[in-house]
């Protein structure tokens, strides 16, 4: 008895997970559905297009700000790309809410690692574990609610940007350039394949971003483009050896101006 | 089966309390003092690895003396106390307040129905925001009592001593230097030797910070601070 007792100790205390700590204390706040649920009748708002892509500093990540339903706008201002600590972002694809959930989540996951542990973990930790959250999800994922997420962060170690994309069973794949998730997803991904180039600048690379989703959203009713009228823009935010970084709405107003007219002048060929 | 000997519940409770104040008592002293931008958490402790002060939240940090890896247990448990509840309400909703009562009431629980009192003396901050948010201070005793302290608290060893050092030379509104300075004369002033930044750990609720105000001092910035750097 007593040395089982010492072991339960050690095992308590060698616990760095919050998700067990949940598992462990409170599992009505796990984000996994028991019962079974009628999902795929009823339709949920869904996030569009997020992507990432690698340049010389590190890893640019961008996302649309519309959240669709079926054909109707949910939402024009949802955010999509989030920081989960000072080196890497989660972009979210696929049904907005366990998607939210799993990136707030996360997010509490590595700052609870962190903070028990006293140092980081490793971008591959990282990433191992989000897809073992991901796969936490899978009932839900089957029944129609997929969230399927893109991971960018800076390796420290490696001293490089890196990107992960997942698929719903919680499968990590990692890309060496660049990757798109989402309803939009396929057009951004062509519109980086003839874009994307090695070693470009962080200016370089925020273009390059911005074409994709504004590519997106030409092609796919689902994603939203920048919203001059209103004032919503894409959300971009780099992430390199000294931090992650919004870049200012600004700019991006700037850049998707730039874009714009100059697709105005070869459309009236100028 | 021998009768167990009668104690009187008075005697008990003094030897229990004497056994704790005597662990607490072997060890190295921290302050904590408000400084113009935040509060700042000052141990002595030459271990660069093994940590006395930590980070517990956005706004709340955690300090221990005594007996390691009893505050230590108490620290974890504090930051799954508090990412428990910021998880399942909001982040504003984790109070210093609050945890400060969780750990007066495990202290008084264990110190009143197990055998050996734990050992140990915490104190939990909470940086106030921008607009005028006061700053708090729990000082929780090995025993359960809570106080909650003004300007400056003390904590270990020569913690009177250095109550009635600080109580003489503690002002308002001090730059991160001089209360660097100050704390650092205090934890010295029951014991001939200067303290370098080797025999430190310094971090600070810097309310200056987005987020997460938690912030260590690395040896350098702490010698610079001192205006000790060679």
């Amino acid at each position: 008895m007593t040395a089982e007792r010492w072991l339960q100790v050690f095992h308590d205390y060698s616990t760095s997970s919050f998700v067990e700590l949940l598992r462990r204390q409170a599992p009505h706040l796990l984000p996994t559905l028991s019962a079974p649920v009628d999902a795929a009748g009823e339709e949920v708002p869904r996030g569009t297009t997020v992507l990432a892509l690698r340049y010389r500093d590190g890893v640019v990540m961008a996302g649309d700000r519309q959240a669709t339903t079926g054909l109707t706008v949910a939402s024009r201002r949802i955010e999509k790309i989030f920081k989960c600590d000072e080196l890497s972002g989660i972009g979210i694809a696929g049904a907005a809410g366990p998607a939210l959930e799993l990136a707030k989540l996360f997010q509490t996951e590595l700052e609870h690692y962190e903070k028990v542990e006293g140092e980081n973990l490793s971008l591959e930790g990282k990433a191992n574990r989000l897809s073992q959250m991901i796969r936490m999800n899978l009932q839900a994922a089957l029944m129609g609610l997929a969230v399927i997420p893109i991971f960018a962060g800076f390796d420290e170690r490696a001293g490089v940007g890196r990107l992960f994309k997942y698929d719903i069973t919680g499968g990590r794949y990692e890309e060496t350039n660049y990757d798109a998730q989402g309803s939009g997803a396929k057009d951004a991904r062509d519109s980086l394949k003839k874009l994307w180039r090695r070693d470009m600048t962080r200016d370089e690379a925020i273009r390059v971003a911005l074409e994709a989703l504004i590519d997106a959203a030409d092609e796919d009713i689902g994603t939203g483009g920048p919203d001059f009228v209103r004032g919503i823009f894409p959300t971009v935010r780099t992430i390199t050896r000294s931090g992650f970084t919004e870049v200012p709405e600004d700019e991006v107003r700037r850049v998707c101006e730039q874009i714009l007219n100059d697709r105005r002048k070869s459309e009236q060929g100028a | 089966m021998p009768l167990p000997y009668y104690v009187s519940p008075e005697q008990m409770m003094k030897d229990k309390a004497e056994y704790a104040r005597k662990g607490i008592a072997r060890g190295r002293s921290i302050v904590a003092l408000e400084y113009r931008d935040g509060i700042l958490l000052v141990a002595e402790n030459p271990s660069t690895l093994l940590h006395k002060i930590s980070e517990i939240y956005d706004r709340i940090a955690f300090a221990g003396v005594g007996k390691y890896n009893e505050f230590e247990n108490l620290r974890i448990a504090g930051i799954r106390h508090a990412d428990l509840k910021g998880y399942s309400y909001s982040r504003g909703d984790v109070t210093a307040k609050a945890l400060a009562n969780a750990y007066s009431q495990a202290l008084g629980n264990i110190f009143t129905q197990d055998i050996k009192p734990f050992e140990v003396e915490v104190l939990v901050a909470e940086v106030g925001d921008d607009e005028g948010g006061k700053n708090e201070i729990y000082h929780i005793l090995y025993d359960g009592t809570i106080e909650d302290e003004r300007q400056y608290a003390a904590m270990g060893g020569q913690a009177e001593d250095i109550r009635r050092f600080l109580k003489d030379h503690y002002r308002e509104g001090l730059s991160l230097a001089e209360a660097l300075q100050l704390g650092v004369r205090a934890l010295s002033v029951t014991q001939n030797k200067t303290l370098t930044e080797r025999d430190l750990e310094v971090a600070v609720l810097d309310r200056t910070k987005p987020r997460r105000k938690f912030r260590r001092i690395p040896p350098e910035a702490i010698a610079q601070l001192l205006g000790t750097t060679r």
